[in-house]
C-alpha cells in the first residue's frame, strides 16, 4: 500500500467526491421521479394510472447500465442530444432508481387508512390539501427505511459511470491500478471507501427515520446489526409485497 | 382425606420426596414407578415468577390433569416437561433419570442437548395449535419420527401409523395434506403421530383449545379411548372440565405458580377445600 | 433519428451469442447465490459466535459495496493470488457471491417465518437437529421465499452486463463490439435494451402471478 503516493491517493479522494457528487444529483431527480410517479400510479384517472404504470414497469425492467450506454452513445446519434457523461449517468440513476422509489411512495400512501382520507374529507378539505396535511404525512415515515435500500442501491449503481469514463472512486481505482500495477491493495481501499460510505448514509438515514416517526409519535424501530434494514431489501424486494411470502407468521403464544 | 392434602404450598404438598406414598397425587394405591418427579421447580419470566419451587410427583400410568386460572403455570410445567423450557431452579426427574441435568464428574450440571435427546425420547406431547408438519401428508407426518428417530422399517412404521390411524378415525385420510383437513382432524393426527413413538407419558397442552366447539367431542372421544384401552401416563392441561372428570386418576388445581389442591376428580370438583378451587370452579363450571 | 433494420439484422447472430453467455452467466450465478447465500443464512443462526461474527461481517460488506468494483477485485487479484480463470467464471463467481449476500436475507427470513411450533414439533418427535432442518423447517421455508429469491433472479439479470467491463461478451460486450466495427451505435444498444425488456418484464408478471398463488 505504500507504493500509493500521494498523488494517486489524491486521485481516489477526488473520486470519492465525485461519487458523492452523483450519489446527491441521481437522489434527487430519484426522488421527484419517485413521488411524481409514485402518486400519480394513485390517482383517479386511469390514463394517469396507466402511463406512470407503464414508466415504472420500463425502467425496472431495464438494466441501468444498459440504460446508461443509450443515453451516452444512441441519444446523440439518433436525437442529436449529447449528454456529458457525469449528466447521462445522473439521468440514468435518477430515472432509474426514482421508478423503484415510486412503488415505495404508491405503497406507502396506499398503506394509509382511508378512513384518514375520508376524515379530510369530512373537514371540507380539498384532494391536495388531503395529501399534503393528512395522507404524506403518515405515509412517509413508513417510505424512509426502504428509502435507504434504494439509497445504498443507488450508491453502488454510481459505480457504473467509470465505463463511461466519469472519474469516479472506481475509475481512480482503475488509474492507480495501471500506475503501481498492484491490484489487491487498491480494490480493497476502494471497497472500504464505499463500505464508509455506505455506512454513513445509513447512519443518516436512520436519523430521518427516527425524526420522522417521533413526528407522528411513534418509537423507531429496533434494529439488531448496524446495517440490518427492513426486508433486507434491492430494488426487486424493496418493492412492497415482494417480499410478503417471506414475512414472518408467528405462533400466538 | 388427609388435612395435608390442601394445607398450603410451601410445606409438604402436593408431594414431599420422604412420603411420597402419602401425599401423591396417584395416589397411596398407585400402582406404577414413580415417573415424574418436579423437585422444587421454579420458572420465571422476567420479573413475573410462573412456577413456585414446585414439588410434584406423577405416577406410571395415572391420568393427571392441571386446571386453574390462564397464567398459573399449567402449560409451562408440560413445556418443562418437553424440554422447550429450562428451570431457573430445581430438577426434574424423568423415568429415574434426571431431565434437566446431567451427572458428570460427580456433580450435577444442566443437561446438553444430546442428555435431553435421549430421555426425552419417551416423552410425547399434543400442541394446542396441532403443530403438523403442513410439508408432508398425514402418513409421513407420523411416520417422520418413528423411521428417523427410532431406526424402524419404513414398512413396519406405516402399519403402524395405519393402526394409529385406525384409532383416531382417520384412515381415509392418510394422503392428505394436514392443511385439506380440519382442525379436529389434524389434532387426531397430531395425535395418532405423537402415540407413533411409544411414549411412556402424553403431555397434552390444551389439545382442545384452538377447535371449533363442533369439532371437540371427536377429539375428547379418542383421547378418552385412549386414556380406557392403553397404560400410558397422561399429563393433561385443559378447560374441559367434564373431560378432566372423566379421565382423570388426580386433578391439580394450580394458581400463581403453585398447586393449592389435588385429589381425585370427585373430590376436587363436588367438595373443594380450597377458596380458589371454588372460586375457579364456579367460573368455568 | 434512423433506425437500420439492416444493421439490426447483421448484429443479431453477435446478439444471440450474447444471449447465450448473459443466460449462462445467470444460471451458474443463480445457483452459486442459492446455495451460498444458505450458508450465509445457516452459520448466521450458528452457535458459536466465532462463526457468525465473519459471516455477518463479510456479507454486510459485499452487500454494500459495488459489483462492479467487486468484480474488478475478482478479476485483476485472483490472478495475484495465483487462481487463474476466465473472464466468464470469474464473472459468474462475483453474480453469485455478490447476491448471495441477499438470498442470505432472503433465507433469514424464510426460516423466521415459519412457525415456533414447528420447532416445537420437532423437538417433542425428538427429530435430530439436521432432519429438523431438512425435513421440516427448509421445506417450508424455501417454499415461502421462491417468488422473493425469483426476484433477486430478475436482479442478477439486470446486473449482469456489468460482466462486460471485465471483457465477458455477454449482450452489451457484443453489441459494444459491434458498434466499435461498424460504426452503428444505435440499433445494438437499442436491440439489447429491448431484450431486456422483453425478458425481465413477462418473468416479473410470473413471479407475481406465483407470489399470489404461493400466498394463498
Amino acid at each position: 500500500m505504500s507504493d500509493i503516493s500521494w498523488g494517486l491517493w489524491q486521485l481516489l479522494l477526488k473520486g470519492v467526491w465525485i461519487t458523492v457528487q452523483l450519489t446527491v444529483y441521481s437522489a434527487a431527480l430519484g426522488a421527484v421521479t419517485a413521488f411524481v410517479i409514485g402518486l400519480a400510479r394513485t390517482h383517479r384517472r386511469w390514463l394517469v394510472r396507466f402511463l406512470s404504470g407503464a414508466y415504472f414497469e420500463i425502467f425496472r425492467g431495464t438494466s441501468a447500465l444498459i440504460l446508461m450506454f443509450w443515453m451516452f452513445f444512441v441519444l446523440p446519434v439518433g436525437f442529436g442530444w449529447q449528454l456529458a457523461p457525469m449528466w447521462a449517468a445522473v439521468l440514468t440513476l435518477g430515472l432509474t432508481y426514482g421508478a423503484y422509489g415510486s412503488e415505495v411512495v404508491r405503497g406507502a400512501v396506499a398503506a394509509v387508512a382511508p378512513a384518514q382520507r375520508e376524515a379530510g374529507i369530512a373537514l371540507g378539505f380539498s384532494p391536495a390539501q388531503q395529501l399534503w396535511k393528512i395522507v404524506l404525512p403518515q405515509a412517509w415515515p413508513e417510505m424512509v427505511p426502504p428509502c435507504t435500500n434504494l439509497l445504498i442501491e443507488l450508491l453502488k449503481g454510481t459505480a457504473l459511470v467509470s465505463i463511461l469514463g466519469v472519474g469516479d472512486i472506481a475509475f481512480g481505482a482503475s488509474l492507480v491500478r495501471n500506475a503501481t500495477t498492484q491490484s489487491a491493495p487498491v480494490y480493497t481501499v476502494i471497497l472500504v471507501m464505499y463500505f464508509v460510505l455506505a455506512f454513513v448514509l445509513t447512519r443518516g438515514m436512520r436519523a430521518v427515520e427516527r425524526q420522522a416517526k417521533a413526528g407522528i409519535g411513534r418509537p423507531p424501530a429496533k434494529r439488531a446489526s448496524l446495517f440490518r434494514r427492513a426486508g433486507g431489501g434491492r430494488p426487486a424486494t424493496a418493492v412492497p409485497g415482494a417480499g410478503a411470502g417471506a414475512t414472518g407468521r408467528g405462533e400466538p403464544r | 382425606m388427609p388435612a395435608d392434602r390442601t394445607t398450603p404450598n410451601d410445606t409438604t404438598v402436593p408431594d414431599a420426596p420422604d412420603d411420597t406414598a402419602a401425599t401423591d397425587p396417584g395416589g397411596p394405591a398407585a400402582d406404577g414407578a414413580e415417573l415424574i418427579r418436579f423437585d422444587k421447580v421454579t420458572k420465571r419470566f422476567g420479573a413475573h415468577t410462573v412456577l413456585d419451587a414446585l414439588d410434584m410427583t406423577v405416577h406410571s400410568g395415572k391420568h393427571v390433569t392441571l386446571i386453574g386460572p390462564s397464567g398459573s403455570g399449567k402449560t409451562t410445567i408440560l413445556r418443562l416437561m418437553m424440554t422447550l423450557l429450562k428451570p431457573d431452579e430445581g430438577t426434574i426427574m424423568f423415568n429415574g433419570d434426571y431431565l434437566t441435568h446431567e451427572e458428570k464428574g460427580g456433580r450435577l450440571v444442566p443437561a446438553g442437548e444430546r442428555h435431553s435427546r435421549a430421555v426425552r425420547r419417551n416423552i410425547g406431547m399434543v400442541f394446542q395449535q396441532f403443530n403438523l408438519f403442513p410439508n408432508m401428508k398425514v402418513l409421513r407426518n407420523i411416520t417422520e419420527a418413528p423411521v428417523h428417530v427410532l431406526g424402524l422399517a419404513k414398512d413396519a412404521a406405516e402399519e403402524r401409523a395405519r393402526e394409529l390411524l385406525d384409532l383416531v378415525g382417520l384412515t381415509d385420510h392418510l394422503d392428505k395434506y394436514p392443511g385439506q383437513l380440519s382442525g379436529g382432524q389434524q389434532q387426531r393426527v397430531a395425535i395418532a403421530r405423537a402415540l407413533a413413538m411409544r411414549p411412556k407419558v402424553l403431555l397434552l397442552d390444551e389439545v382442545t383449545s384452538a377447535l371449533d366447539p363442533e369439532l371437540v367431542a371427536g377429539v375428547l372421544d379418542v383421547l378418552r379411548d385412549i386414556a380406557r384401552s392403553t397404560d400410558i401416563t397422561l399429563l393433561c392441561v385443559t378447560h374441559e372440565m367434564n373431560f378432566a372428570r372423566d379421565i382423570s386418576d388426580c386433578v391439580m388445581m394450580f394458581d400463581a405458580g403453585r398447586v393449592i389442591e389435588f385429589g381425585p376428580p370427585e373430590q376436587i370438583f363436588t367438595a373443594p377445600e380450597h377458596e380458589r378451587t371454588r372460586e375457579f370452579l364456579s367460573a368455568v363450571l | 433519428m434512423t433506425f437500420d433494420w439492416s444493421a439490426v439484422g447483421d448484429f443479431l447472430p453477435a446478439f444471440f451469442r450474447g444471449v447465450l453467455v448473459t443466460l449462462q452467466a445467470l444460471a451458474l450465478g443463480s445457483l452459486i447465490a442459492f446455495a451460498l447465500g444458505l450458508v450465509w443464512a445457516l452459520a448466521q443462526r450458528s452457535a458459536r459466535k466465532a462463526v457468525r461474527w465473519p459471516v455477518t461481517v463479510l456479507t454486510e460488506f459485499v452487500r454494500n459495496t459495488p459489483l462492479l468494483v467487486q468484480l474488478f477485485f475478482l478479476y485483476y487479484v485472483m490472478p495475484e493470488w495465483g487462481v487463474t480463470l476466465s473472464a466468464l467464471a470469474t464473472g459468474v463467481i462475483g453474480l453469485g457471491l455478490h447476491y448471495s449476500t441477499y438470498t442470505a436475507e432472503v433465507y433469514r427470513a424464510g426460516i423466521d417465518g415459519v412457525p415456533a411450533g414447528q420447532w416445537e414439533a420437532a423437538t417433542a418427535l425428538s427429530l435430530p437437529r439436521g432432519r429438523t432442518w431438512t425435513a421440516v423447517i427448509l421445506p417450508q421455508a424455501i417454499r415461502r421465499v421462491v417468488p422473493a429469491l425469483g426476484n433477486y433472479v430478475i436482479s442478477m439479470l439486470k446486473d449482469s452486463p456489468m460482466l462486460f467491463a471485465i471483457g465477458v461478451l455477454e449482450m452489451l460486450g457484443e453489441a459494444r463490439q459491434f458498434s466499435s466495427q461498424t460504426f452503428q451505435t444505435v440499433e445494438p444498444y437499442t436491440v439489447v435494451g429491448v431484450a431486456f425488456l422483453v425478458i425481465a418484464y413477462p418473468a416479473s408478471l410470473l413471479l407475481r402471478a406465483l407470489e399470489r398463488r404461493l400466498a394463498r
